[in-house]
């Protein structure tokens, strides 16, 4: 008697309608990416029902991370005719008569969030290593040191006057304390700031006529 | 890898003469569904769907110390004590005894404790603040079962002009003391938008108000 031969099915699966899919996959996600910007601390902000969306371009980001340090962020404006950070730069070595180097402003205007004190600004620009730099980012001062200003107020300062029509974000950690946010709002309506925006995480919530009933 | 496999059951053509790359070649493909998961794999973790949402808020600003303070009706004003842990105590500047100086405070058991849950704060404000709540509410229901045609912006406009018109809406006060977080003051702020209480505003605790939480019992 014959054996059955047991049909031998080929090795090769068709992989097309996977590299369709992928291919769909890939594009899709090129296409909607928008890059989550490198960011000095994590931060997880707070939820609210506000839907109102951030503006991405033309703010002044005060960050507050879980341990109360404060970091400072502002772009380089709507388009690339406008270089803010530079300018920002340029007024501060000034303001606190330090010199810098055209390789250090370059990586300060392709820099995002950054936070440390203003001594330590040329250091963090020089290092080219990214865990020695993290390390160096300790916050900027926000205490009044005698009749000095502290330098968030500086930099806030200098900021709204490179770029007046800068709104001011702030963006604070749930979990940080007030006690720092409110020395940071004071040190903004010390520059005439008088109008923040709270970044949030976006939580649908509702009161009903029940809620008022009960 | 990269291998052209030849199709053996390809057709024979013209009298025996084989053209065996003609048709159904096979590409291994393996390679190129590595890269795309791994490219796939990259977009998907550094992409930022949700956008960051903002609220607004203006803060009062810094009073000129020689003038005077602003009057506030008393009977339509309370003001909100944040600490520690969510806790939350309230009062009325009604309940400050009349003849009683300025700035005085209404003794402890007029103080009032609630929470950040539905039944707390959000109960409060709503009952304080039902007129100019229930306007806004079915105004937003006629507009959603489009009885009512209004856009966005004029929508908005028209919110805002309930919340001014009414004079007895509550004007609510929100004061934190240090140990209080950055997330119990959103909150509070936020109830202050869902409760749509017309004007409020984050300002100073003051030393006797701070003494009297710190003797609250726990």
């Amino acid at each position: 008697m014959a054996k059955i031969k047991l049909k031998r099915s080929s090795p090769h699966v068709d992989m097309t309608p996977m590299v369709d899919l992928f291919s769909l996959l890939l594009t899709f996600f090129m296409l909607t990416t928008s890059f989550r910007p490198q960011e000095a601390k994590v931060i997880d902000s707070p939820s609210s029902v506000s839907d109102k969306t951030a503006p991405d371009k033309n703010v002044i980001t005060v960050l507050v991370s879980k341990d109360d340090k404060v970091f400072f962020n502002m772009d380089n404006g709507k388009d690339s005719t406008t270089h803010y950070r530079k300018d920002l730069i340029i007024e501060i070595s000034k303001r606190y008569g330090f010199s810098i180097n055209p390789q250090q402003i370059k990586a300060f205007e392709q820099g995002s969030s950054f936070g440390m004190p203003i001594k330590d600004i040329k250091g963090w620009l020089n290092e080219k290593d990214g865990k020695k730099k993290e390390k160096l980012q300790t916050g900027i001062p926000i205490d009044t040191v005698g009749t000095q200003m502290p330098e968030l107020g500086d930099w806030v300062r200098f900021a709204r006057i490179i770029n007046q029509t800068a709104e001011v974000a702030i963006k604070g950690d749930a979990d940080a304390n007030f006690k720092t946010v409110k020395k940071v709002m004071d040190l903004m309506q010390v520059n005439n700031v008088n109008k923040f925006n709270l970044v949030t995480n976006l939580q649908k919530e509702e009161a009903t006529l029940e809620d008022l009933k009960k | 890898m990269g291998e052209i496999i030849e199709n053996d059951s390809g057709h024979k053509k013209g009298g025996g003469r084989r053209s065996p790359r003609k048709m159904g070649a096979h590409i291994d493909m393996t390679p190129m569904v590595d890269l795309m998961c791994l490219l796939i794999t990259f977009f998907m973790l550094t992409t930022a769907f949700s956008k960051p949402k903002v609220m607004e808020i203006t803060m009062p600003e810094p009073p000129d110390p020689n003038a005077p303070p602003p009057a506030v009706a008393d009977f339509r004003t309370y003001s909100i004590i944040l600490s520690d842990n969510d806790k939350i105590y309230w009062y009325w500047h009604k309940d400050v005894p009349e003849d009683a100086p300025k700035g005085a405070l209404p003794t402890f058991d007029k103080w009032h404790k609630t929470n950040f849950s539905k039944d707390g704060l959000r109960k409060v404000l709503l009952s304080k603040n039902e007129k100019v709540f229930t306007e806004i509410y079915y105004l937003i229901e006629k507009v959603k079962k489009v009885e009512l045609v209004m856009s966005d912006d004029s929508l908005n406009a028209k919110i805002k002009r309930i919340k001014k018109s009414d004079k007895k809406s509550p004007i609510i006060l929100i004061k934190a003391d240090e140990k209080t977080k950055y997330k119990s003051i959103v909150n509070v702020v936020d109830e202050m938008a869902i409760c749509n209480i017309a004007s409020y505003a984050i300002v100073d605790i003051s030393l006797e108000e701070k003494a009297l939480i710190q003797k609250a019992p726990k």
